[in-house]
Order: C-alpha cells, then sequence, then structure tokens
C-alpha cells in the first residue's frame, strides 16, 4: 500500500525541505523524521520523509545477491 | 536511480530465482503478501511467471482502498454535493464504487472534489478556502496514517478549523492476525516493507508464536522480493519458521518511534470494518476526542444512503486469498476497471485489477 | 491577466469588429506574414500539383499554457504537423482557431502567437487562415486552440495503422512520457520544484529522413495522450497482429522515471508530443534507426519490439527477467496515487 521512493535530500530548513529523483525535485515534510541533513536518503511517502535509507545495510543487502553467485 | 536502479539488476534477479528453483523442491509453498504495492510490483516485474509452480503467491487485504466499506465512499459521496465542502483525497479512491455513485461520478456531475499527493496540499487548499469546509479522505494503512495525523497536528496549532478527516484508517497487525486464523493455508507472510519502517517488526513474532506461519519483511524492488521469497523457501525447507528482515536498509526493529508518538497523539485504535472481512477488533484508528474539531464525523452533518453491497461479488474471499479474480462471476466481464463493482477492481492494486490489468499467462 | 483595459483580451475582441481588425492587424499579420493571410478573406485559396491530400484537425486545451519546453501554441502546430507527416504527408497549411477568455493577457497572447510563428517556420508550414472569439470570463481557461491541417501526399506510401505484419520491428522514436510528466510536474498542486521538459516538437523533418532510407515503413503513428502503449494497442487491434515490447529497450529519461515512481505512473501511459512509432521490415529497423539517430529529434530512436500474429490485438512487455505482462488499453487518466 505504500508509493514510496528513495529520494535525496538537496535541502533542509526546520521541518521543510526539498529532496530530489532523477533529477525531480519535490517539496517534502520532515515532520515525522529528524536526525538528517543533505546528502542522506529517505523513503518519501504522500510528502512526509517517513526514514532514512542505511547505505551500509544497502551495501550488504547487494552483497548478499552477489554472494548467491557462488553458489549458482 | 539510487536504491532503485541496483535493485533491479536482471543478473542478480537470474540468479536469485535460480537459488529459488533450487531450493524449493517439490515442496507446496504458499505466500501471502498483504501490501497492495507489493501485488503492483509482483505484477509489474512478472515475478509468479518465473518462479516454479510449486510456490504459490497470493494477495491477502493489503489494499487500503480495497478493504474501504461501501459506507465510506458512500460518506464521502454525501460529503461532496454539500456546497460548503470541498473534498481533498489520494487519487486511488476516486474511481471506487459506493452503493450508488463513485467519487468521480461526483466530480463530473461538478462537486468539489480534488485529488492529492500528500495532505500538505489539502492544509493548502483549506487555508485558501477559509469558507469552506476542507475533508481529507483519510485512508490507508501505517505508512499514511502518520502524514493524516501530522495533517491534524498542523491544523490545530494554526487553528485551521476549516480542515478535518473522515477517518477509515486501519492498522495491519490485527488484520494479519485475522488471516492467520482464517481458512488460508499461508506458510509465509510476505510482510509489507513501508508499513513496518513505521511500526517496526516486533508484531510479526507472535504470528509465528501464535500461528506458525514465517514472516519476511520485504521490499518493493524486483531484488528485494525475490529474496524475500528465497528467504521464505529456506525458512520452510529448513523447518525453521522465524521472523526475518529483508529490508534492513530501511526498516529498522523499532521502527520511527517519531512517527509512531504522531499517530498515538491523534489517534486511538478502534473497530474497524474491512470489506469483506467484516469487523475486526481494534484493527482501525480513530481521531481522538482532543481532536473531535478536526474529526469531519464529529464536525459535519449528512445524510448517508443505506449500503447496498452489489450481488455477486466475491471480492471478500479474494480479499482473503481464498479465491482468484477468475473465480469471480463478474470478473472482465461486467466488472472492469471502467467499470468496475467491486473495490478489488478499482485500485490499482486490487488484485483483480492487477490480474486485469496484467492477465497473469 | 494584465491590470489595465488596454492589456487584455475583451469580448469586443471576438466581435468582429473594430477591435477584432486591430486584434487581426497588430498582433496576427505581424506574426503571420504571407500572401494568404495578408488577404483576409474568408476563405484561403491554395493551389497545388498533388493530388492526393492528407487533411487533419486537432484541439488544445492543455493547462498550464506554458511549461518547459513549449507552450499551447507550439502544441497546437506540432500536434497538427505530426498527424499530417506519419500519415506520409508533406505539412502546408494551417489554420488557427482561437476561443479566448476574457480578460487574458494580450501579452501572454503575444507569447503563443509568437511561438505558433516559430514552430510553423520550423515545421515549413504556413498559417494561411484563422478565426477568433472570445467568451466570458470562466469558460475557456485562458485559452483553447484548435488547429486543422492540410498537408500532399507526395510518395504514395500507404502508413496506416493496419499494416503492421508478422515479422516487423517496432521502432520507438525517443524518450517516452516527457511531455505528460512535464505538464503534470508544472501544474502548482503536488509540489514539484523542478520541471521536467516537454518533447513537443515537429516530426516532419525526422519521419523525411525515415522515408529517405526505406519504403517499407509499414505503420507511423505519433504517440500523444494515453502514451506508446495507447497507441501500440490501437496498431495491433487495426493490423490483426500482436506486439511485444522489450522493456531494456523502451528509452525513457531519468527525471521522467523519477516523477512516475513519485506519482505512481506508468511512462508507457504518458503522453507524448515529439515521438512517434514505426512498424517496419525487419531488414530495414536497423539502418533506419541508425539514421535516425543522426536526427535531432530521434536521437535517442530504438528497435523496442516486434510484431507477431499470435493472439491479434494483444501487447505486450517482455521484463528484464524474461517474464511477460499484457500492456492493456488504459482506463481513464492516470491519477496520482499513494497505494
Amino acid at each position: 500500500m505504500c508509493v514510496a521512493v528513495p529520494m535525496k535530500i538537496k535541502r533542509i530548513k526546520d521541518d521543510k525541505g526539498v529532496v530530489e529523483i532523477g533529477g525531480t525535485e519535490r517539496g517534502v515534510s520532515f515532520k515525522l523524521l529528524r536526525d538528517v541533513q543533505v546528502g542522506d536518503y529517505v523513503i518519501v511517502h504522500a510528502g512526509f520523509a517517513i526514514q532514512k535509507l542505511d547505505e551500509k545495510e544497502a551495501l550488504e543487502t547487494l552483497k548478499l545477491f552477489k554472494e548467491l553467485e557462488q553458489y549458482s | 536511480m539510487k536504491y532503485i536502479d541496483e535493485f533491479r539488476n536482471k543478473e542478480a534477479a537470474r540468479t536469485i530465482i535460480n537459488s529459488i528453483r533450487r531450493e524449493t523442491g517439490e515442496k507446496q509453498i504458499t505466500f501471502m503478501e498483504v501490501c497492495g504495492t507489493h501485488t503492483m510490483s509482483i505484477a509489474r516485474f512478472g515475478i509468479q511467471e518465473v518462479l516454479p509452480k510449486n510456490i504459490r503467491l497470493i494477495s491477502g487485504p493489503g489494499c487500503p482502498v480495497c478493504v474501504t466499506p461501501n459506507h465510506y465512499i458512500d460518506h464521502a459521496v454525501a460529503l461532496s454535493r454539500r456546497e460548503d465542502v470541498i473534498i481533498t483525497t489520494f487519487g486511488d479512491m476516486m474511481k471506487v464504487p459506493g452503493s450508488s455513485s463513485s467519487l468521480e461520478k461526483e466530480h463530473i456531475k461538478g462537486n468539489d472534489i480534488r485529488v492529492v499527493g500528500s495532505t500538505l496540499e489539502a492544509l493548502h487548499i483549506a487555508e485558501k478556502n477559509s469558507k469552506k469546509n476542507v475533508v481529507f479522505l483519510g485512508v490507508g494503512f501505517e505508512t499514511t496514517v502518520p502524514t493524516v495525523a501530522a495533517s491534524l497536528m498542523q491544523a490545530q496549532s494554526e487553528k485551521l478549523n476549516n480542515y478535518s478527516v473522515l477517518s477509515a484508517h486501519k492498522t495491519m497487525p490485527e488484520a494479519m492476525k485475522a488471516l492467520s486464523q482464517g481458512d488460508v493455508n499461508i506458510d509465509i507472510f510476505i510482510c509489507p516493507g513501508h508499513v513496518s519502517t513505521i511500526t517496526g517488526t516486533k508484531f510479526y513474532y507472535s504470528l509465528v508464536e501464535e500461528f506458525g506461519i514465517g514472516c519476511v519483511v520485504s521490499g518493493f524492488e524486483l531484488l528485494d522480493i525475490l529474496q524475500s521469497i528465497l528467504m521464505g523457501v529456506k525458512q520452510v525447507v529448513q523447518n525453521d519458521l522465524k521472523v526475518e528482515n529483508q529490508y534492513t536498509r530501511a526498516v529498522k526493529a523499532e521502527g520511527n518511534p517519531r512517527a509512531l508518538e504522531t499517530i498515538y497523539e491523534v489517534m486511538e485504535p478502534s473497530d474497524a470494518v474491512w470489506r469483506g472481512l467484516g469487523v475486526i477488533p481494534d484493527s482501525g484508528l480513530a481521531i481522538k476526542e482532543e481532536y473531535s474539531s478536526w474529526n469531519t464525523e464529529k464536525r459535519i452533518n449528512v445524510d448517508i444512503e443505506d449500503t447496498v453491497e452489489p450481488k455477486g461479488c466475491i471480492c471478500g474471499q479474494i480479499l482473503q486469498g481464498k479465491k482468484i479474480p477468475p473465480q469471480c462471476k463478474h470478473f472482465g466481464t461486467d466488472c472492469v476497471p471502467d467499470n468496475p463493482i467491486g473495490a478489488c477492481m478499482v485500485s490499482s492494486e486490487g488484485a483483480c485489477a492487477a490480474y486485469f490489468k496484467y492477465k497473469v499467462q | 491577466m494584465a491590470d489595465s483595459d488596454q492589456n487584455i483580451i475583451r469580448l469586443a475582441h471576438g466581435g468582429g469588429g473594430s477591435l477584432t481588425n486591430q486584434l487581426i492587424k497588430d498582433l496576427f499579420l505581424r506574426y503571420f506574414d504571407n500572401e494568404y493571410l495578408k488577404k483576409l478573406n474568408d476563405s484561403a485559396i491554395l493551389q497545388s500539383s498533388f493530388s492526393q491530400f492528407a487533411f487533419t484537425t486537432d484541439s488544445f486545451v492543455v493547462s498550464p499554457l506554458f511549461f518547459p519546453g513549449g507552450d499551447i501554441g507550439k502544441l497546437s502546430v506540432c500536434g497538427t504537423v505530426n498527424d499530417l507527416c506519419v500519415s506520409g504527408a508533406k505539412p502546408l497549411y494551417l489554420s488557427i482557431g482561437l476561443i479566448i477568455e476574457e480578460g487574458f493577457s494580450i501579452k501572454e497572447l503575444e507569447r503563443i502567437v509568437k511561438s505558433i510563428k516559430d514552430t510553423a517556420q520550423e515545421a515549413g508550414v504556413l498559417v494561411v487562415t484563422g478565426d477568433t472569439k472570445v467568451v466570458e470570463h470562466g469558460k475557456a481557461d485562458g485559452v483553447f486552440i484548435n488547429t486543422t491541417g492540410v498537408g500532399a501526399i507526395e510518395k504514395s506510401i500507404p502508413v496506416t495503422g493496419s499494416r503492421a505484419q508478422s515479422g516487423d520491428k517496432v521502432i520507438i522514436s525517443g524518450p517516452i512520457g516527457s511531455h505528460g510528466m512535464s505538464v503534470i510536474t508544472s501544474r502548482e498542486n503536488f509540489g514539484f520544484h523542478s520541471r521536467i521538459k516537454s518533447d513537443v516538437a515537429p516530426l516532419n523533418g525526422l519521419v523525411n529522413t525515415m522515408l529517405e532510407i526505406t519504403e517499407e515503413i509499414h505503420v507511423m503513428r505519433d504517440a500523444t495522450r494515453g502514451g506508446v502503449a495507447t497507441v501500440l494497442n490501437e496498431i495491433a487491434d487495426q493490423s490483426g497482429v500482436s506486439i511485444v515490447l522489450d522493456e531494456e529497450k523502451i528509452p525513457v529519461n531519468e527525471d521522467v522515471r523519477g516523477a512516475c515512481e513519485i506519482l505512481g505512473f506508468d511512462p508507457l501511459y504518458t503522453a507524448n508530443e515529439g515521438v512517434l512509432v514505426a512498424c517496419v521490415g525487419a531488414e530495414d529497423a536497423e539502418e533506419l534507426v541508425k539514421a535516425m539517430q543522426k536526427h535531432p529529434y530521434g536521437k535517442k530512436s530504438s528497435i523496442a519490439g516486434s510484431v507477431k500474429d499470435d493472439s491479434p490485438g494483444r501487447l505486450s512487455l517482455k521484463t528484464t527477467i524474461g517474464s511477460h505482462r499484457v500492456l492493456d488499453m488504459q482506463t481513464g487518466e492516470q491519477l496520482p496515487r499513494i497505494c
């Protein structure tokens, strides 16, 4: 039920900001997510940032896909 | 696009698919996903087709639009007919059929109904139209609820007294429990990744313990879903049912505490009617007394027509995964996306719409 | 809307009297300076040595009127020029019918008229006749435009929708979905900060390039409302064939993909105004695409699919993992969704 997109933070001021994906920018609210900064990637749903994306975990997940190749 | 493209890599996909084939063997395994966006992603990437035949993917009631009862639509329709009301809604609701009309039909008649992408836009409309009552149709699960709750907090703090929400919000845990006790034999739940970014993963443990159903919290990209299926297969084959988080880059065990606080600042659990499933206790969210000035139900009176359920519509059974769309006598003939009878056909993620659109071969 | 009375369109501008004449002389004749329009007769009298003509009409109601990459004026010329050239015709003459809302800024009207002129010039067509009506405030969303065009059929290449054959290759001439997403990101709601550029362009130059390479172009259509998926469905239906698209070969710009992800849209069903699709004989496809890629409006041309004879009328997509999904005719417009 959740069209939510990973977007990069371009600007933040208080609890509002601008995020970007593929070059398209959109205004977003950070009311539900503090402790983020410009350059971070966040999941955006219905105009709100709802969670920060953990790059380390993302790389781990991608690594897991690669590891499967050894067994195939 | 970062965090999207690398999770759609086709070589990696083939590798995972081969692993799935190898691990599954002959075992019959049934997965249920309960998130409409998962339904759509599975159909869009064509995942069922590449899986071995003994893996079955069924759709549960994960589409908040589909499980919204006729009565709610009728209520929204009645509100829209008032001259002093502007209805603001996510696009998903526009075509859902009520007992005798739909928001789209009312819009065509000239009633003021506006599609928004966020409650922030609805607040903006309320600011610009101080003489009108702006009603936001609050539909959606835990991913969406915090955004609606935040809008109510903002309306209260800014004394934006012409804004209100008509809540039909629902929560996943009780629904998943109900499904676990139902007739359909589920081996693994593919758990909703974005709901989980808010709620965290604690709840799913009770599904494993009480009902013996394994849980994999899954992301939405091609590789996420494939990996989640592989993880689920391994759980079943190794007889090691547990809660696993595939979507670690976005889901933390504790979820998003701030978002959860926001929800429960404004709302509280209530019983809710799920189309096709009936009343599930504590599965809905109602606006608290302190916020009743911004609760459409408490603020605006309208006469709502008597609810009429469409004859022969088996949305309820489809929502529970008991039947598949082609088994409905209306499917594809008098129930089509252009002219839907039941909500499963309307919502872009409804099982019937996904089936119809992508015509699973 | 402008402030003083002098700068806005009034009902009298459409009344046929002195204000209308003033508008024609001060604005239209200034930009459309050709022998036909100058005569200011009720009809333009045209002559040609061609015996077969293509004739088409289109109306334009886009909102907002101005968007990155174009405006309603440019759109109104390209829409009709493209319908003519994909029919195998050389676009020659256009008529312009304007329905303007009372109170509309004359300065903005001039911007639109200049745009029509510039685009007509690029396409090599003449605006030979026109009409202006003014309606009350609130009845026209700024301005509505109708253009009707005439083109001459030079080569006798029938490029109707019913000639796609099994074995043909499907070519898409450029990145899809740009126009639709440009318009939607330009609307005040939805909170977009950046604007995607529309692909609106006159394609007759590109079509000429194609026709010089081969005459084995069985179908050519410009993909407008409803996107590439809609027009290919129509072709599959008219020709009684099935078409399979290869997801990896469909050109889409990053910014369009991003905006589509945000709103839950599918680029395949999103409007274009500068993209054509063609079904061509397999032996010519490679050479054709290479030539198209040399043209400014065909740089991202791609062989994106093939025509088969099983399941007539069906359009499907082969995904990156090799599975297939059917691309049905869209039911109504795409709406931004959260689910």
